[in-house]
């Protein structure tokens, strides 16, 4: 049997890649998402010279000394969209299914900013500066994934 | 919410959902593999023959065109046997995975050693691809489940590479 040197119509395959991390949080970390699940809060830390980052780093990023847990102060689960960027075609792991805006959001209390998905309805209800509050899910594990979203302040 | 252990791990998986589409060579010697045969390509500059087929060499960049049916039978080139299960691992431990270097090619291919002992296996060991029934070939590397001893003498393993490594191209 002579090999086939045939051109058909091309094949394909789905081929899925997955490396199934586990990350230790650490105490500061762990903190945060500790406080999301059990309480529906939001926490960052406050650094040497009293900026406050939320999500909390470990490492003081102005005097580049450890942070531990007793520097965790508690933010608002509201704030302010510094920049966006918006996607109108959700794709599948995304925590919408529809489109919707990925943003940095300034909570209250807070000097830096938290990216999250901002379920507005259209493109055109977003802009920088708006208020947002944060929405939970029912059953909270403690990570990211707590959060359903973010939604324009009425 | 209730009073509950504290947050120490998150789950980030990560993953990445391919389309893949083989390109011609690979899909030549896939529609092959499917019908039981084994086929490889010819580097017209050196005559090494690679397996699986590619469309162009990888030493000298020329096309290749011409395509040979390949034994499935080989010898063991080198191996690793796998003592530790990871993740969503389907095989069970210890298993061999070799470098099958097949009658006819010049560059091995990679596929499982059973059917003996571990500790039996070594470079130059001659084996022959264990196929699944017909009814179950498609167009998949696993149509071959592993591949097994044959129990013919050794190959001359250091000699069938020193030759393998002359046809390099200057």
């Amino acid at each position: 049997m002579a090999p086939d040197q045939t051109q058909e119509v091309a094949l394909r395959a789905d081929h899925k890649l997955e490396f199934p991390y586990v990350r230790a949080t650490g105490p500061i970390l762990g903190r945060f998402f500790t406080e999301i699940r059990d309480n529906g809060k939001f926490v960052g830390i406050k650094t040497s010279t009293g900026r406050v980052i939320c999500p909390p780093v470990d490492v003081d990023p102005d005097s580049l000394e450890d942070l531990s847990v007793e520097d965790m102060v508690e933010v608002g689960t509201s704030g302010v969209v510094t920049t966006w960027s918006w996607l109108s075609e959700a794709r599948p792991k995304n925590p919408l299914d529809k489109p919707f805006a990925w943003a940095l959001i300034q909570l209250d209390g807070a000097d830096t900013a938290l990216l999250h998905a901002v379920d507005a309805g259209s493109e055109e209800a977003m802009s920088t500066g708006m208020r947002v509050k944060a929405t939970f899910i029912d059953e909270r594990k403690g990570n990211i994934h707590d959060i359903a979203c973010f939604v324009p302040e009425d | 919410m209730s009073e509950t252990k504290p947050v120490k791990y998150v789950n980030t998986p990560i993953c990445v959902d391919f389309d893949y589409t083989p390109g011609k060579a690979t899909s030549n010697f896939l529609r092959s593999i499917k019908k039981g045969q084994l086929i490889g390509s010819v580097c017209p500059d050196t005559g090494k023959v690679y397996c699986p087929p590619r469309s162009y060499s990888v030493e000298t960049a020329s096309p290749m065109t011409e395509i040979v049916e390949l034994a499935d039978t080989g010898m063991v080139y080198t191996f690793c046997i796998v003592n530790i299960k990871f993740y969503d691992q389907a095989q069970e431990v210890p298993y061999v995975s070799a470098y099958i270097l097949l009658d006819g090619a010049d560059l091995p291919i990679m596929h499982l050693i059973q059917e003996c002992e571990v500790e039996d296996i070594r470079p130059g060991m001659r084996v022959k691809a264990v196929w699944r029934d017909e009814s179950e070939w498609t167009e998949s590397m696993e149509n071959i489940k592993y591949f097994k001893p044959t129990g013919e003498p050794d190959a001359p393993v250091g000699e069938i590479m020193e030759n393998i490594r002359s046809k390099s191209h200057a």
